[in-house]
């Protein structure tokens, strides 16, 4: 059954969330289908001068692989990367990362703002950007520059989000093609997966 | 943020300042590069068009603008587990063979690498036995290097960093207090020479016996990569040691079979081949 009219024209899915989207982004790792046909890139606000456990703490359940790039790192299907600790992630055209240590937005290094715009420029419209609860406004410009490329945008429904500040920011932004709840994101991208078999 | 920069008036700022000033930014990474144009528009309110007019027009203006378009934001003793490995191996190694040995920090932007490494080499005896080359391409942040004056706000962060690092003292030893900003002792800086150095168009001047060139490389394509690194192997000693950013990588590079992995973590090699 097909709730979102997907198609296959997607090259990256995006994933921007701070304080209180860890077990979400836990529950989506668990029930993602392997082998998923498109990298998944997420920006999570964490604690800048811990660069270790966050990737074994997300692994336990995951059926994806987790990989925190390094800088140039070429990017490919099925896996998600993680944005290191105190490092901002951008996508550059041609399909590969770069790091970099410019100065905290939002107070925050990473930024999500800074890897969904980045992401957007490379992407354009074949881009899906996803942002979950959050206790700041990083992540709202973010979103409004994947929209104005033509990419697709969904929050979690602030509703089920711990604090909401950071979606509600992004549906004060711009506009958003769904608000869902964590369930409803698995259920999307799932449809998602179907449209590549 | 500012809609993004038109991808023409980009190629046009890169070509003025390389024809009329000498600097190449044209390998730069894309994704960081146009941030931080655009973050220079957005500071001085300009256009595209009028900031090329600008530095068409006001020489005087390209410090400035050097200083604005360099990331300068650094730490002192930043991942602690690296300065633990500098001081309990990689500088034990280069004892072995050198009681006086030289290091070159690439990229020193203001310079709190430099007075970590003294700090470090201060609390092992060896601060008298050492020569340190510290350049940057930037003028203006080469003076607030020299300086070695740095915003109390900052300190918190570098103080943790150097529990971490378990130094012998604490790090208030090192710096006093005046007017709102610590200024560290001027001995610490006794061993080093600041010059200005364009890793992308200077050529090698020296060679070395370990070079630190932490977090800067990020900035570049791999293009430029390949060919700094290069510069490097040509600057170090046999044996010496080159550490890099701990998310950067070499492997990819010509040269990379030169180098072996010294420790994959912290991402420190060992020359071993000229």
């Amino acid at each position: 059954m097909n709730k979102f009219n997907l198609n296959s024209g997607y090259k990256a899915v995006v994933i921007g969330g701070s304080a209180g989207s860890f077990q979400g982004i836990i529950k989506i790792l668990s029930q993602i289908p392997p082998e998923f046909p498109l990298p998944i890139i997420a920006a999570l606000h964490r604690l800048k001068h811990v660069r270790h456990g966050f990737v074994e703490a997300l692994s336990i359940k995951s059926t994806l692989k987790i990989v925190e790039p390094e800088d140039k790192e070429s990017i490919r299907k099925g896996i998600f990367y993680l944005a290191p600790a105190n490092y901002h992630l951008s996508v550059e055209l041609g399909n590969y990362f770069s790091l970099s240590t410019e100065d905290m937005v939002h107070n925050s290094r990473p930024s999500i703002d800074i890897t969904l715009s980045s992401t957007a420029y490379a992407y354009r419209n074949k881009l899906i950007g996803i942002l979950l609860s959050g206790a700041n406004r990083d992540g709202g410009e973010g979103m409004k520059s994947i929209k104005d490329k033509g990419g697709l945008t969904i929050v979690q429904d602030p509703i089920e989000c711990m604090i909401d500040t950071m979606p509600k920011a992004a549906l004060s932004l711009t506009s958003i093609d769904y608000t869902l709840n964590i369930e409803q994101i698995i259920g999307f991208l799932k449809e998602l997966n179907q449209q590549y078999k | 943020m500012t809609p993004d920069i038109d991808i023409l008036d980009l190629k046009k700022i890169t070509e003025v300042v390389h024809t009329k000033y000498g600097y190449d930014f044209r390998d730069y990474a894309m994704s960081s590069f146009k941030r931080r144009m655009q973050r220079i528009l957005e500071l001085k309110g300009l256009t595209g068009e009028a900031l090329i007019k600008k530095l068409n027009e006001q020489p005087a203006y390209i410090e400035e603008f050097l200083d604005d378009l360099t990331v300068n934001v650094t730490e002192m003793f930043r991942d602690p587990g690296f300065w633990r490995l500098l001081r309990e191996e990689i500088i034990p190694g280069i004892l072995l063979n050198n009681k006086e040995f030289k290091i070159w920090h690439a990229g020193c932007s203001s310079g709190e690498e430099v007075i970590s490494m003294n700090i470090m080499l201060k609390e092992m005896g060896l601060i008298d036995h050492v020569t340190i080359y510290a350049t940057d391409l930037d003028p203006g942040i080469l003076e607030k290097a020299k300086a070695a004056t740095y915003s109390l706000k900052n300190m918190e962060i570098n103080e943790k960093n150097y529990i971490r690092f378990q130094g012998k003292k604490t790090l208030k030893e090192y710096y006093k207090e005046e007017n709102g900003k610590a200024v560290f002792h001027k001995d610490l800086l006794k061993n080093v020479t600041f010059r200005k150095h364009d890793l992308v168009l200077g050529e090698a001047f020296n060679k070395f016996d370990l070079i630190l060139c932490r977090n800067v490389m990020i900035y570049f394509n791999q293009t430029l990569q390949n060919e700094v690194l290069k510069k490097f192997h040509g600057s170090l000693f046999k044996y010496g040691y080159l550490a890099i950013g701990t998310k950067e990588s070499i492997i990819w590079c010509e040269y990379s079979n030169r180098f072996i992995v010294v420790n994959q973590e912290e991402k420190v090699f060992k020359k071993i081949k000229d």
